[in-house]
């Protein structure tokens, strides 16, 4: 690390591993509640452990993202962070509203609106916090001259994640309404502007890791972010297929949602190249996997698997089934789940001093969990095809169905065992790297500044 | 060659064009087909309420409607239609879990007033036309037969 104030990153990792932690516990909940195990139903029933889940998903994800801006911003901008302390302030109060949302869905006080379930008191107060946070970004690349396009980017991606959040704060009478403007946050921030956010940390990692020309990378983070958004803002029509809007958006959104894969498939690409083009190879082997990883599977899950059922003459039959968790969590995994660990990989041993760039369990971490997601996506997609034969082709009832269908749950599990081994050795790894220390600084700032 | 500033005009363009474009959309959509196809003048204060319950017990979590929502318990779209009313006040005021088939259901033990609220809504939601969704299942004739 170059500049002091990038050490309060770490605590971001920190936080976003032992929510990592949590949203595996209640996943496994799910699953067993699945194969007839549902044991905590009086305590946890499935629409607590499910809300729990993906609102730690959203909550880890961007928590990671808020640490990796306030790595990335202080070395981009050649500038310290204008307070350390702000930082620490919002990282705690970012903590505590997540943890009272967290407790309050195991007591009835939510909001059921999918991914959106913080009650609206609390919305306000992620408001605040989020503010707090673009402005400590904001004012850290306002005080320094030099803005990058990396992080021009990222922080591009930030405020409008932070801008889209209002339309789900708003109350509707009517449900296709309420659906409508809902995606306008969900969809627009996974298949929009957190891809940016993406697109930010990627484009910083394939600088320093494999010294390609940043002019060149940063030229192919404009054409992929360009394809993102491109796609991406009309391809919200694909969730206006079936919710009481006109048929306009079945067209539309079939079009441009069935582009989306093209802006991962650059993604990749550019990924690819830049390694084979890289001289400069960086010794953290590590990252460098994790990083070509995301552009990888990120491709995958929210390319391919996306567009498998992205068509409206499909999403008629898959729309509101398994299908979808399939696509899900490959999805999230491949571009947002990995892109975090990828960067943490990065951080690390720059934070730290330790260069454990190598070791034989950080890569068992990466394969194992890889494996067992990949698994995982296959047991939900089985279970998901058949569901859709079962119940929409042949009318059998929802509850047959779902008994039919148990046995791709105990596959699920056995493979979600796998994915929580290779997690719990990344954890393991992350606490082996200890607290970051001012002696992991590599050029003193203010001699940085000079040169 | 592509250059970085004609990259960033591609960008910048790009999603100026299609912001553009999505927002007429959704402008014609919200005013136009939205309150038409889901025919609002039938959004009584008991269709609102039952949407308040709806959302205060993550009706969503377990359920769909419209297809969104948690794959663990029924489509109910066409719940009233499917099973008419009288099962489902059954449900809703239960005070001990509903477990069709094994898998259980909270037992809200909802009131008279509640339930018709719910009711209400469902009924709303049933009668919304969402371009052919839930599809006819092809082959009905031939199953369920019992």
């Amino acid at each position: 690390m170059k500049y002091k104030s990038q050490k309060v990153a770490y605590w971001f990792f920190a936080l976003a591993m032992l929510l990592l932690a949590l949203q595996i516990v209640y996943g496994f909940i799910m699953g067993f509640a699945r194969v007839g195990h549902d044991v905590l139903h009086d305590f946890i029933p499935f629409n607590t452990a499910r809300a729990v889940h993906t609102n730690l998903l959203v909550v880890w994800l961007l928590t990671g993202f808020m640490g990796a801006a306030y790595y990335i911003i202080p070395e981009e901008a050649e500038e310290e962070l204008v307070s350390v302390k702000l930082a620490y302030v919002q990282l705690i109060s970012l903590a505590i509203v997540g943890v009272v949302a967290i407790a309050g869905y195991h007591f009835n006080y939510w909001e059921g609106r999918k991914f959106l379930e913080i009650p609206r008191p609390l919305d306000y107060l992620v408001v605040i916090n989020v503010l707090l946070f673009l402005g400590l970004i904001l004012a850290t690349l306002f005080k320094s001259r030099k803005r990058t396009t990396t992080s021009l980017v990222l922080t591009m991606g930030l405020v409008f994640a932070a801008l889209l959040y209002l339309p789900g704060m708003i109350w509707f009478d009517n449900q296709s309404v309420d659906a409508f403007f809902r995606w306008w946050v969900v969809h627009l921030w996974v298949e929009g502007v957190w891809e940016l956010i993406l697109g930010g940390i990627l484009s910083f990692l394939l600088i320093k890791l494999t010294g390609v020309d940043r002019e060149v990378i940063e030229k192919w983070l404009y054409v992929i972010v360009g394809l993102t958004f491109i796609s991406g803002i009309l391809g919200t029509g694909h969730h206006y297929y079936f919710i009481g809007t006109g048929k306009t958006w079945l067209i539309i959104g079939g079009i441009f949602s069935a582009l989306e894969p093209l802006a991962f498939l650059g993604m990749v690409l550019f990924a690819v190249a830049m390694y084979r083009k890289g001289e400069k190879k960086h010794p953290n082997k590590l990252a460098l996997s994790w990083t070509i990883g995301t552009a990888i599977v990120a491709f995958v899950g929210a390319g391919l698997l996306g567009f498998a059922h992205t068509l409206p003459q499909v999403n008629l039959y898959t729309h509101g089934t398994l299908v979808t968790a399939m696509h899900g969590h490959l999805a999230f995994w491949g571009a947002y789940a990995m892109i975090v660990l990828a960067f943490i990989s990065y951080a690390m041993p720059n934070l730290t001093g330790r260069k454990l760039y190598e070791t034989s369990r950080g890569s068992y971490a990466f394969w194992l969990s890889n494996i067992g997601m990949l698994g995982m996506t296959a047991a939900f997609g089985v279970a998901g095809v058949a569901q859709v034969y079962l119940e929409r082709k042949m009318g059998m009832d929802f509850g047959d169905v779902q008994n039919e269908i148990k046995v791709h749950f105990v596959v699920l599990i056995l493979c979600a065992t796998m994915f929580a081994t290779g997690i719990t050795l990344y954890i393991l790894e992350f606490i082996r790297y200890g607290r970051p220390t001012d002696e992991a600084l590599e050029v003193p700032p203010q001699r940085a500044a000079i040169s | 060659m592509l250059t970085k500033s004609s990259a960033r005009i591609f960008f910048l363009g790009g999603t100026i064009v299609t912001f553009v474009i999505f927002i007429g959309l959704s402008w014609h959509t919200l005013s136009r087909d939205v309150p038409q196809k889901t025919h609002e003048e039938n959004i009584t204060p008991a269709v609102i309420a039952g949407k308040h319950l709806w959302e205060n017990n993550n009706c969503m979590g377990c359920h769909t409607i419209m297809g969104e929502g948690g794959y663990y318990a029924p489509e109910l779209t066409k719940v009233v239609e499917r099973r008419g009313e009288a099962y489902i006040k059954a449900v809703l005021s239960s005070k001990t879990p509903w477990q069709p088939r094994g898998r259980k259901m909270v037992a809200y033990g909802f009131n008279e007033k509640e339930t018709q609220d719910l009711i209400a809504f469902l009924k709303w939601v049933g009668e919304t036309d969402l371009n052919g969704f839930p599809p006819k299942p092809k082959y009905k004739s031939t199953l369920n037969t019992k």
